[in-house]
């Protein structure tokens, strides 16, 4: 064993370490001066010292800002003063170092051969009086995630050693238990397990374990959907299948020719210029990130690559949108359950392994949201949403003839992720964290992305018939999934593993990222393959599709699975289950109106959900590709909150593509049928906002849920379904792909801590021409300012009374014809560019809207409330200036163009309510005309943007 | 026709863009794997102008830039020093930068040990935000003749410019950042990284060799600028007069 530790030069700063000084002074240790992070490598291998010297020398350190040191020991003298204290974290073994490969690959263009492997760990020298415990709270709050890493002890450092694998057929004795045991084992319900045992029965045989886990993992929560497509029964009325008769069913209605693949592949496909199609997906990745936020999200947002890579014949990936929610950043240690992160690290966390992976693929991310609330502390969620590009003749999946050619492409196999779909569908424990770390997977962004370039350099010579992402249930669920309508036989020992040791089941299951698999027609793999060594990327063959409609899988010729598809595929018993609906009751808030509503605006401005996002949004490169024409922050100073994004995605093509999200989850909790139908409105009013228009507009829906298994839970999605049909077929925009993550619950003390109910809304529209898009930045003193939509008395579950500690029952409440006839004349009045600004009304209303677009714009703004179009009577300066109604917007229209703006707004509700000024003050009159908002835009904007500014 | 060569490695990501941007200003371009270069498939010297476009090669591991500047350095670095005294043009763009630094292409080609490098931003993050440079009218540099101000986005986490305080007098620096005024003393975020002096940008003394951290075709239209909808799209954007001018310039060649 060979080490080289690379430092910095004492008189450099240390930018890594600055930041875990901060982190630590978060933590309450003030004592803490600096912090100096040391790389080590650690190679297995013999070389002479002159070889360490030039490894070090022109490899490893940078000679102007670096150092290097070959030894055994490396303590400087005075890091051994008391003031001193040194951790040094590694990889756990099977953790896959994501720089060992480059590392090689550089060593061996050195000319040095004989290095057998490579790890890194990182000594950490924190510099301040802290005593043992203090140490091992930044250790354990910081430094390590036992998941992935521990704290090196002495100077050993160990090369994992991974015995052979010797094969042994495993089988299961199911014919002779009752099987309660082993249904739990394997997550079946009891139905399940009888079906299956029913089926072994016939074949007179028993199982073997490679046999039960593909059914374990096809039969999944995570891959099959079986409540949304169970036979449910709410207030008497049966759906057969919850997905068909609500969100499928709203397209199959509206039967939109330009949707060209909807709901049967990776992602959802629609047109978008006659000769080029989009397709869009969005993923969750929970439960990984809530263990181990970082290497969890960096995999959840790699995995949703893949969809639009694996649909059609395979996309290119040209934008990125997340959503994340977490508990409050600010939440007090006291509070944060045993045996789970604190939400301000796994925000972090997930941040830094969405945007690592995101930006080093060269995919922008021009859109997102970040929400907080108190229940997410044990389960955030994490959603990655990829918009893919692909030719429209390629558009439809792909269909394989017997005999084409299995090929696995990309990544190696390991064990990461084992189970992790069986993982994903479960409830979290306290225990999750130290029981769980074979489901998260470790991904190397690389891979990925030499396999993008690669792929589409062969899906352009057409050398494959089909292509399929390998995620979550790994080969088991995509070949399986492939090979339905025909029949596979797959060589198992032929796939190429990272290290020895894997069974034949561990090798079919395993999870490992950055892998896709291939139909091959024998006649082209002989170029496919010669085509992906030429730029490193490896791709195998491991079988071969038939005819017999059978899964049979072989490790070194022996037979280990022998699974009729029918049965694989058809076979599951369907879920029947009640549901009930009981809407909740809150306290109605009783509280006098203040005064000035200057403050409370100050408040709503400053919460984590209001907030600027700025610090993620800036860590994500929103630039690559060079087709961005709307980007997330915008405006004089380009710190604005945009609404949706607008990309380019063909470079010399003024077409545009509008992504959006919506989500409330807050409205839930007075009912999730009005958080749906809002968040379908909020993406489309963004859609709308931009300059876009409900012509072209496709959604995905991803629901996020507790568990299902209890009656009102499952009453509760069944509602919120039922809105998404109904707001879909009314505004015509059907639903293209979706998503569902159940069970997300965390069992704490005895009580079960169940998320709130959390749809997200992703919307897509197409633009004829980019160059009428408006942003949400005041643009011109003089500019008249109207109010579009109706406001109600509508502050259930709004910013404003959750700052006054309450809820409320008034929900927003969306009525769909009426907002689609406002949505069109608006849509309208941008393609005639009448609008100079729009922005829509959201968290926190008129009042927070306003005050954005006027600090956007660096200007002030006069805002009358009497003006406001009332559905119905409101007699309180508060409710008018912070409901939440929906299908709102603010715009802003130049003093010339007001008789035509007023014409084509005809048949809506609007209203002149206030005009733009240069005074750099947001005045605001209230319905007897009294001023009760005075502020300088600069105040409003530092309330806003001060709590993320980490 | 003048010939660009667009160089990829595993990790470029930028390459379709800057791409773009030389069709645009009227090259004929050429995407070209590292490993072509290496199997001679693809010789540097029938092309003039070679481009290391923006990215985290190899995973930006080790350091950014780092394992394609060994490569480059190592593999081919007597193909790169003859196309470079063929009178070849050499850009480099964000990694690109970073590698040409790292393979010891500039501050000089054949500069002895080096003594300029890139580092982490001071901020300690990756930040993609837009940036004012003022360029330096004395810069020998061919792609920045007539430029004298450019507004461009950076993305990038390690862009911070250190140098032996020794070689900064006699470096060629073409670009600084500034602030919207033209300020060069007006600190973060208007230099973004933390770079000594503000540097940007620096090229060799025969102004051929021009390496860039902020990413000049990112605004090559009008509608890439963050403020096109206050201030209007003009029909280009800052970045393309530096394809232009190399354009220009090989033309000559």
């Amino acid at each position: 064993m060979q080490r080289i530790e690379v430092r910095l030069k004492r008189h450099l700063p240390d930018a890594r370490g600055e930041g875990l000084v901060k982190d630590i002074h978060d933590l309450g240790i003030t004592s803490v001066r600096s912090v100096r992070v040391v790389d080590i490598y650690w190679l297995d291998a013999d070389l002479t010292s002159e070889e360490l010297d030039l490894i070090g020398r022109s490899l490893l350190a940078d000679p102007v800002t670096q150092e290097y040191v070959i030894k055994q020991s490396s303590r400087d003298e005075d890091e051994t003063s008391p003031s001193y204290h040194t951790v040094e974290v590694a990889y756990n073994p099977g953790v896959t170092d994501p720089v060992e490969d480059s590392v090689l690959k550089a060593i061996r263009d050195l000319g040095v051969e004989w290095v057998r492997a490579v790890k890194t760990s990182k000594r950490y020298l924190i510099q301040g009086e802290i005593d043992q415990p203090q140490l091992e709270l930044i250790c354990s709050r910081l430094l390590v995630n036992p998941i992935i890493q521990h704290v090196v002890v002495g100077e050993q450092f160990e090369f994992p050693q991974n015995p052979e694998y010797r094969f042994k057929r495993e089988e299961i004795d199911i014919l002779a238990t009752d099987g309660a045991e082993l249904a739990r084992q394997f997550g079946f319900s009891q139905e399940e397990f009888q079906a299956i045992r029913d089926y072994f029965r016939r074949q007179g045989r028993n199982p073997t374990d490679v046999e039960l886990e593909t059914l374990a993992q096809t039969w999944s929560e995570h891959c099959v959907h079986k409540t949304f497509k169970g036979r449910l029964t709410l207030d008497g009325k049966t759906m057969d299948n919850l997905l068909k008769s609500t969100v499928m069913r709203a397209t199959k209605e509206l039967n939109k020719p330009w949707c060209l693949s909807v709901f049967v592949d990776n992602a959802g496909v629609i047109d978008f210029d006659g000769r080029w199609a989009l397709c869009f997906k969005v993923e969750t990745h929970n439960h990984p990130s809530a263990v181990e936020p970082y290497g969890g999200a960096a995999t959840g947002i790699g995995g949703v690559i893949r969809d639009p890579l694996g649909t059609g014949l395979g996309a290119k990936p040209i934008l990125n949108t997340d959503v994340f929610c977490f508990g409050p950043p600010d939440l007090p240690y006291e509070r944060l359950p045993q045996g789970v992160l604190h939400p301000r690290r796994m925000f972090k966390g997930v941040r830094a392994g969405v945007a690592d992976y995101a930006n080093r693929l060269g995919i922008p991310t021009l859109n997102g949201a970040v929400l907080f609330d108190e229940r997410y502390v044990a389960n955030p969620l994490v959603y990655c949403g990829t918009l893919g590009l692909l030719p429209k003749e390629v558009a439809q999946r792909g269909k394989q003839q017997a005999g084409d050619l299995v090929v696995l492409v990309g990544g190696r196999t390991g064990r990461d992720g084992i189970h992790g779909v069986t993982f994903a569908s479960e409830q979290l424990t306290e225990e999750s964290t130290t029981t769980s770390s074979s489901s998260v997977q470790i991904g190397n962004p690389i891979v990925e992305k030499k396999l993008i370039d690669i792929l589409l350099q062969a899906r352009d010579r057409r050398l494959y018939s089909r292509i399929t992402d390998c995620g979550g249930g790994g080969l088991s669920s995509a070949v399986g999934e492939m090979a339905a309508e025909t029949g596979v036989r797959v060589d198992l020992e032929k796939v190429p593993l990272k290290y020895a040791g894997l069974s034949y089941t561990e090798i079919w299951i395993s999870e490992s990222q950055e892998r896709m698999v291939l139909a091959v027609p024998p006649e082209h793999i002989e170029e496919l393959l010669e085509l992906f060594a030429s730029e490193d990327v490896e791709a195998t063959v491991i079988g071969e599709f038939t005819d017999d409609r059978r899964l049979k899988l072989f490790y070194q010729g022996n037979l280990v699975c022998d699974l009729e598809m029918e049965f694989l595929h058809e076979g599951r018993p369907q879920l029947v289950r009640e549901a009930v609906w009981q809407p909740p009751q809150h306290a109605e808030p009783d509280f006098a109106p203040p005064a000035d509503l200057g403050q409370p605006l100050l408040k709503i401005l400053g919460s984590w959900n209001v907030c600027s996002k700025e610090w993620v949004i800036r860590q994500y490169d929103h630039e690559v590709q060079g087709g961005s024409v709307l980007k997330p922050l915008v405006g004089a100073h380009n710190d604005g909150p945009g609404d949706a994004a607008i990309v380019q995605p063909i470079l010399d093509s003024a077409m545009g593509v509008i992504v959006a999200n919506g989500i409330n989850p807050k409205y839930a909790d007075i009912d999730p049928y009005w958080m749906a139908a809002s968040a379908i409105d909020e993406a489309l009013r963004q859609i709308i906002a931009v300059g876009g228009s409900l012509n072209k507009v496709a959604l995905l829906d991803n629901f996020c849920w507790g568990s299902t298994s209890r009656p009102e839970m499952l009453g509760a999605l069944v509602r919120a379904a039922q809105a998404c049909y109904d707001m879909s077929v009314v505004y015509g925009t059907p639903f293209i792909s979706g998503k569902d993550s159940l069970n997300n619950e965390f069992e704490y003390e005895g009580k079960t801590i169940s998320i709130p109910h959390t749809l997200l809304i992703s919307a897509i529209g197409v633009m004829e021409d980019v160059s009428r898009a408006v942003s949400m930045d005041l643009k011109q003193a003089g500019d008249l300012i109207y109010l579009v939509g109706t406001t109600q008395n509508e502050l259930g579950g709004s910013e404003y009374f959750r700052t006054c500690g309450f809820i409320g029952n008034r929900v927003p409440k969306v009525n769909p014809q009426r907002a689609k006839q406002l949505m069109d004349n608006l849509s309208a009045a941008t393609g005639k560019r009448l609008v100079r600004a729009c922005h829509d009304l959201s968290d926190g209303g008129l009042g927070v809207a306003i005050a954005e677009m006027a600090f956007a714009g660096g200007l002030g703004a006069n805002v009358q409330l009497k003006s406001v179009p009332l559905g119905e009577p409101i007699a309180r300066d508060d409710f008018i200036l912070f409901s939440e109604s929906n299908s709102r917007f603010l715009v802003e229209v130049a003093p010339e163009n007001k008789d035509e703006f007023e014409r084509t707004m005809q048949g809506t509700s609007f209203a002149l309510i206030g005009e733009v000024t240069d005074s750099g003050i947001l005045e605001i009159y209230g319905i007897k005309g009294r001023k009760i908002v005075a502020l300088p835009i600069n105040e409003l904007k530092e309330a806003w943007q001060r709590p993320l500014r980490w | 026709m003048v010939r660009t060569i667009v160089l990829r490695a595993p990790g470029t990501n930028c390459d379709v863009e800057t791409a773009f941007a030389f069709q645009q200003a009227g090259a004929e371009v050429a995407l070209v794997h590292v490993n072509q270069l290496l199997r001679r498939e693809q010789r540097l010297v029938d092309y003039q102008i070679m481009v290391i476009p923006g990215g985290f090669t190899y995973g930006d591991d080790i350091a950014a830039g780092k394992v394609l500047a060994n490569e480059l350095k190592l593999k081919l670095g007597e193909d790169v020093m003859r196309f470079f005294q063929a009178g070849g043009l050499i850009l480099g763009i964000c990694n690109g930068f970073q590698v040409l630094v790292k393979a010891g292409f500039l501050p000089e080609p054949n500069g002895g040990s080096p003594r300029l490098t890139l580092t982490n931003n001071d901020s300690g993050r990756f930040e993609c935000r837009w940036v004012h440079l003022v360029v330096n009218e004395s810069s020998p540099c061919v792609f920045t003749k007539g430029v004298e101000r450019l507004y461009i986005p950076v993305a990038h986490g390690e862009g911070k410019v250190v140098a032996d305080p020794e070689i900064l007098p006699e470096l060629n620096v073409v670009a600084r950042y500034t602030d919207e005024r033209g300020d060069t003393s007006a600190g973060y975020p208007h230099n973004p990284n933390g770079s000594v002096d503000n540097i940007a940008g620096i090229c060799d003394k025969s102004g051929r060799i021009f390496a860039l951290m902020p990413h000049p075709e990112r605004h090559i239209r009008g509608t890439q600028h963050p403020q096109w909808t206050r201030l209007g799209a003009k029909q280009y954007g800052d970045g393309f007069k530096i394809f232009q001018n190399a354009v220009r310039w090989a033309k000559g060649l």
